[in-house]
């Protein structure tokens, strides 16, 4: 059984006349502690698939599996409680609540987790500090960088080591150093807990740390290299 | 677990609230003004009310009252009953009644050497009298009456100068005894009562008790025994002790039903406060429905976020409706504050006698009294909190309705 299954996904899209095809008949499956980048132009479905996975959105066909789990046809209730627990999410656009701090944001996921307050201090601290957002903990978003708002978010994904985590352009706005950095501590993450990465991207610096190189073109993988 | 819930949904209720700080302040302002103005016009509505009441128990008076049979159709001298007895007298001077007096009211005639008018003669005992018949009154020159054997009279000012007539100078008051024979008798006017209802002013005349019933030829009969209690929306006890002694000759009824327009305004007074609020709120509440729309639909990306991180939709949904409750709760304080503020001044009463003709007539005091009650604050408080509730559940279900990925892309 593969941590992640994807059988036969549809999701399309009415444009005007046109229908856009963002995942065609797509199946995919990953094991536990892959590392994986999904490429692919812009348009190309990559945003939608990652989305399915972590059922933020609804399909029109097909099933998605974690752990043997359909997820594909549960409650919002019940999807927001497999999120909360499994998956550590870096989006592509939006990714902070504006009104609260860093640490708060890093905290977030943490407090609805329920993690008692001592404990989430002394997490937010370390990856706060492993990201190189140290002094920086009480700014609210708006007072954040596009690069430092990034880290943010990354921190709070991997911060309570979750299963999976889903990125979607996580380095779009990195330097080359901190974009390293991040790399690093996928791949540390990866290989000392096997959580599974699934990294949307454009950044062939970041496919250079890719096990397994998977390509899309509307809607359809065109390509899936494992190294 | 929910206690961690609790604490970021307060957190973000909280800070969410003064992003937008002039629309919040806004919808402060006009929330605690809803609730300024419930508790404000409730306090006068019901000082008006309590007044009345006041004045209507005074000039009954007694909250419990003990009739002739035939009396309350007929006041007449005919319909006279015996003054109490032993067993009766027990249950007076018991711990329930605060004071009692059995009286002669009969209606007379009075004349002096100019002018006449009908009033009524009260022959009282001064000993049981003033707490009752003589509560809106006092005396303002020459003194009350002495003893149930007084020859003198006591006349209310207001009275005294339709006679033309003054203190020291004599009437005579003319009446009829049981067997309709006209008695009259004259008097030495030996003291002028003002009292806060005119009427009583112009109504009343007082007496020695005994005076009268040898005038009237009735020894030992009464035309009333009037009874206060402790409380007089409270009496049922009290008047089923009373109603224990009731025989073919006296019958005891309470004072909401000698007065019934009075005892209905006293009962619908609750119901038509609690009317009068709901309505300044569902004023309110358009605006309030209105602002927190906006609120939320001006969030719909960072809802869809917290959706997406793991946020269940009835959390979402209470951390809505915890920004309105925090906004209801902060007017509720504010409202009440600023209401208590401004009455207290106004607790002396408010003197209405150089507009209060009209007043007078309907039997009103001319001092208008606010009346501040416990029950007007948790009136207001439940209005505000279930009715604000009730507006903020639309916007807050709507906020935990959005998909988190159509939140998401919007941009
Ligand atoms: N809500 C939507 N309404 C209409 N079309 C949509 C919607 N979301 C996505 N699409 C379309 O679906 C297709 C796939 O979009 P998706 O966001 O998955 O692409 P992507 O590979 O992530 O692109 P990028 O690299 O630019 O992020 C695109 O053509 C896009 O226009
Ligand atoms: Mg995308």
């Amino acid at each position: 059984m593969s941590a992640i299954e994807c059988l036969d996904l549809c999701k399309y899209f009415q444009q005007g006349d046109s229908v856009i095809k963002a995942l065609d008949h797509l199946s995919v499956a990953f094991e536990q502690g892959a590392f994986v980048c999904l490429s692919g132009p812009s348009g190309s479905g990559k945003t939608t698939l990652l989305n399915a996975i972590g059922g933020l959105d609804e399909l029109d066909s097909g099933e998605v599996r974690l752990d043997g789990q359909r997820i594909d046809n549960l409650s919002k209730s019940e999807l927001a409680d497999i999120r909360l627990h499994k998956i550590g999410f870096v989006f592509q656009a939006y990714n902070l609540i504006p009104v609260l701090t860093a640490r708060e944001n890093v905290e977030f996921v943490m407090q609805v987790q329920g993690i008692p307050a001592q404990e989430r201090h002394e997490k937010a601290n370390a990856i706060l500090q492993e990201v190189g957002l140290l002094g920086m903990e009480h700014r609210l978003p708006a007072q954040l960088s596009g690069g430092q708002q990034q880290r943010v978010a990354v921190a709070r994904a991997i911060v309570s080591k979750p299963k999976l985590v889903l990125a979607d352009e996580p380095t779009a706005n990195l330097d080359t150093r901190s974009m390293e950095k991040l790399m690093e501590q996928f791949v540390a993450l990866n290989q000392n807990h096997k959580v599974t990465f699934l990294i949307a991207t454009h950044d062939t610096r970041v496919m250079a740390y890719a096990k397994r190189q998977i390509k899309m073109v509307d809607g359809q993988i065109v390509a899936d290299e494992t190294r | 677990m929910m206690n961690q819930n609790l604490q970021i949904i307060l957190r973000i209720a909280w800070r969410n609230l003064w992003r937008n700080r002039r629309r919040t302040t806004i919808m402060l302002v006009a929330i605690s003004l809803g609730v300024w103005a419930m508790i404000f016009m409730s306090a006068f509505m019901r000082g008006m009310v309590d007044g009345m009441l006041v004045d209507g128990l005074n000039s009954l008076p007694g909250h419990i009252q003990i009739h002739h049979p035939n009396y309350v159709d007929d006041p007449n001298i005919e319909n006279s009953l015996p003054e109490p007895n032993e067993q009766l007298r027990t249950v007076l001077d018991g711990e329930a009644v605060t004071a009692w007096s059995a009286r002669v009211r009969v209606p007379a005639m009075i004349t002096s050497e100019r002018e006449s008018r009908g009033v009524m003669l009260l022959g009282i005992d001064p000993e049981y009298e003033p707490q009752l018949g003589f509560g809106n009154s006092v005396i303002q020159r020459g003194r009350f009456v002495a003893d149930p054997g007084e020859q003198g009279i006591v006349l209310g000012a207001k009275l005294l100068e339709t006679l033309e007539t003054d203190l020291g100078k004599r009437v005579v008051i003319m009446s009829q005894d049981p067997d309709n024979n006209v008695a009259d008798r004259g008097f030495k006017i030996v003291g002028v009562f003002k009292s806060s209802v005119i009427a009583d002013e112009e109504m009343f005349v007082f007496t020695g008790k005994e005076t009268v019933q040898t005038m009237l030829n009735i020894p030992a009969l009464v035309s009333e025994i009037a009874v206060n209690g402790q409380d007089a929306r409270d009496v049922e006890t009290l008047l089923q002790q009373i109603r224990a002694h009731d025989s073919p000759l006296q019958t005891t009824l309470p004072w909401y039903e000698l007065n019934p327009y009075l005892g209905l305004m006293a009962n619908v007074m609750d119901g038509f406060v609690l009317v009068f609020m709901i309505i300044i709120f569902l004023a309110l509440s358009f605006g309030l429905v209105n602002t927190l729309m906006m609120a939320v639909f001006e969030r719909v990306r960072e809802i869809g976020l917290m959706q997406a991180l793991g946020m269940k939709p009835t959390t979402i949904l209470y951390q809505v409706m915890c920004e309105t409750l925090i906004l209801l709760a902060l007017g509720l304080v504010i409202g009440n504050l600023v209401a208590v503020v401004t009455i207290l001044p106004l607790m002396d009463g408010i003197d209405l006698s150089s507009v209060a003709q009209g007043l007078q007539m309907a039997g009103m005091s001319t001092v208008l009294t606010p009346s501040l009650t416990t029950l007007d604050f948790v009136l207001a408080s439940s209005v505000v909190i279930v009715l604000g509730l009730l507006a903020g559940f639309m916007p807050a279900w709507k906020a935990s309705r959005y998909r988190p990925v159509e939140a998401l892309a919007k941009t």
